[in-house]
């Protein structure tokens, strides 16, 4: 095999990868406990991703994702603590309990949102960049979201000014080929998304998005060749969602064996089958990721339970940056 | 004979009819066939009619929105789901610059048949992207018509009356109310629209409500009773065109009027029915009008902020007793 060419780095991968699929496990069980509420959208399945392209990315860096975003949350550092302390909709939440699983934010760390509009944080990720190449800052955004997103005119309409604007934007269209039931085939009429932003005299490149070193490889070089000479770059990542589009979704536009194929090339057992045989994982260092897993997420579990909720009195703080706003 | 059926199964009840009875109509919007409708409204239907007359659409809500214009105005009678009523501000320019304004701009040459069908309101923890009530802000804009079935009987009966107007009509789901449990009439007729009803006969004040506040606001009327309080519901059905005949009507015999209207107090529904009342039945009233509204702020995440954020059945019984004299 040949890693990331950094030991460290390769198992870094593994155990981000682990994190997002145990969180996330631990997210559903919490579900049909009642414990979180409204609409859960679980990333299983699409860990390389967040992962991979996480991995490559400064602080300076920032990131735009979606309501599917716990992985990239967590991949950017979002503690996991806060994370489920805001599925809770407890005030230690990381937007506070005000947001839930679907608008997480972390600005401190770049991280601007959990966004549920699709396509609706594609123009801002633009507007992030454009404010870094007017203030002459070498930084990347990263701007996530699903092939859904690729129909909406806020899509095309970003493209077109990232591209004529030369904007220091990193689109990354995860493409699980599925729009809640809505297959690829069945909403877009050019299915090959990478030639989509071609069109806009974009470098762009389809990548495998189940391998964690082909994500990683493929954003390290667009993310260098952004900071070499601002202008957008695009890569679509081809994945797929193991479980429903939410926690209603009886599936059934798909079919039982479609997803069976998927998920024999889950990205997880994928990549740690490559480090064993480089000889960089053994059974104990693979033990240990584990239970380091496991109790960060318990820990989590633990905080979020703890945690105070915010005082209904509060309702209408930060709606505007002065308090006292009348009712 | 009066059958009993959720809110949802009424609206199915009305789609397949419309289906059945013309071929000029056609059921347009994301994920209305294969995924079985995002709330499961037209669940089954493209197996029965085909998918080109449920047809899914790439999310993509200004066209598909236009293209149900173009439809119209090219002999089909078009029914368009938008999944929820914040992703119709993604139409917002369709509907406001074209559907709304085509017949009139015309010169009357041109005639727009269309429904427009979405969800809308909060209380299901889906934060401040999905939950808000923006029926009020469509009815302020002539050239549409704007329903808000509130019963299960006009969930059945209100879609074959819009189907018959010659113009634009958009219905209002309160998505909580989808599996309310109710009656219709089955040998029932379309709905009048523009016809505003009583459901609750009552001397001493009226509570005036729609869509989603209508439940909230006859279960306030029946824990009145306690206080010897005699409510009359008065239930607007239709925000656009108003009747406020039968508002005034109400309102001259209790002398008092309180509205219930979960969207933002400012500039709300409830403001215009206020201001209603105000010109036209000011001497009939004992008491100051008093509007029970959505908190001022963003839909919170979390339950309990949430629940304070919209008016909730105690709420509206502590006004009313105010507006009584008796808190
Ligand atoms: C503007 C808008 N329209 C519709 C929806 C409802 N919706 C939420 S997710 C989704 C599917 C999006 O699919 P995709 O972009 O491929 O991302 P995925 O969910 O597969 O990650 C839809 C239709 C929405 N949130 N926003």
């Amino acid at each position: 095999m040949s890693g990331t060419g950094d030991p460290g780095r390769d198992l870094s991968l593994l155990r981000v990868m682990v994190l997002i699929r145990r969180f996330e496990e631990q997210a559903a069980e919490l579900y049909t406990q009642g414990k979180i509420r409204g609409f859960l959208h679980l990333y299983i399945g699409e860990e390389a991703i967040a992962a991979g392209v996480l991995s490559v990315l400064g602080p300076e860096d920032a990131v735009v994702s979606t309501y599917r975003e716990h992985g990239h949350a967590l991949a950017r550092g979002v503690s996991a603590a806060s994370i489920m302390a805001e599925m809770y909709g407890k005030a230690t939440g990381c937007s506070g309990g005000r947001g839930g699983s679907m608008h997480l934010f972390d600005v401190a760390r770049r991280f601007y949102g959990g966004n549920a509009i699709v396509a609706g944080g594609i123009p801002i990720a633009v507007g992030l960049a454009l404010a870094d190449r007017q203030l002459a800052r070498k930084r990347v955004t990263a701007c996530f979201f699903g092939e859904g997103a690729v129909a909406e005119g806020e899509f095309h309409e970003s493209m077109n000014l990232a591209a004529l604007w030369q904007l220091p934007v990193l689109f990354l269209c995860e493409n699980n080929f599925y729009a809640m039931g809505t297959a690829l085939q069945r909403s877009q009429a050019v299915t090959d998304i990478a030639s989509r932003a071609a069109s806009y005299g974009m470098p762009s490149e389809p990548v495998d998005g189940m391998d964690v070193l082909a994500v990683a490889q493929a954003a390290q070089r667009a993310v260098e060749a952004i900071r070499a000479s601002p202008g957008p770059r695009f890569l679509e990542l081809r994945t797929y969602r193991f479980r429903a589009h939410s926690m209603y979704d009886p599936e059934l536009y798909r079919s039982k064996e479609e997803v069976e194929r998927w998920k024999k090339r889950d990205p997880i057992p994928a990549w740690e089958a490559r480090l064993r045989e480089a000889g960089a994982l053994d059974d104990a260092g693979r033990a240990r990721i584990e239970s380091e897993v496991a109790a960060e997420i318990e820990a989590a579990v633990v905080f979020a339970e703890r945690s105070p909720w915010e005082p209904t009195e509060d309702l209408l703080k930060d709606v505007h940056t002065e308090e006292g706003i009348v009712a | 004979m009066r059958v009993r059926s959720t809110y949802r199964e009424a609206l199915r009840v009305a789609l397949r009819e419309a289906l059945r009875d013309d071929p000029r109509v056609l059921l347009l919007g994301e994920d209305v066939a294969f995924y079985g409708g995002a709330f499961a409204v037209s669940h089954g239907l493209h197996e029965e009619f085909g998918t080109e007359r449920v047809r899914d659409t790439p999310l993509s809500e200004s066209a598909f929105l236009g293209a149900g214009i173009g439809a119209a105005l090219g002999g089909l009678h078009p029914i368009v789901e938008v999944m929820t009523v914040n992703f119709s501000l993604l139409a917002l320019d369709q509907i406001v610059n074209s559907a709304a304004t085509l017949r009139h701009m015309s010169g009357g040459q041109m005639s727009v048949p269309m429904v427009v069908r979405m969800a809308t309101g909060g209380g299901r923890q889906l934060a401040a992207q999905h939950s808000h009530s923006l029926e009020g802000w469509y009815a302020h804009v002539p050239g549409i018509k704007v329903l808000a079935p509130g019963t299960v009987d006009d969930a059945r009966w209100m879609l074959p009356a819009a189907l018959r107007e010659p113009d634009p009509v958009f219905l209002f789901e309160n998505a909580r109310l989808y599996p309310m449990e109710g009656t219709y009439d089955d040998a029932g007729s379309p709905a009048e629209i523009g016809r505003a009803a009583v459901r609750r006969p009552g001397r001493d004040v009226t509570l005036i409500a729609f869509g989603g506040g209508l439940p909230k606001t006859l279960e306030a009327a029946e824990t009145l009773t306690a206080h010897s309080v005699d409510a009359e519901v008065v239930d607007l059905r239709t925000l656009r065109p108003l009747d406020a005949e039968t508002i005034l009507g109400s309102v001259r015999r209790t002398r008092r009027a309180v509205i219930v209207d979960e969207a933002w107090r400012t500039g709300s529904f409830a403001a215009e029915v206020a201001a209603r009342i105000a010109e036209e039945g000011f001497y009939d009233l004992e008491a100051p009008i008093l509007r029970i509204c959505g908190a001022e702020v963003p839909m919170p995440y979390a339950k309990h902020l949430e629940d304070a954020a919209l008016p909730q059945p105690h709420s509206i019984v502590q006004a009313v007793l105010r507006t009584m004299g008796r808190a």
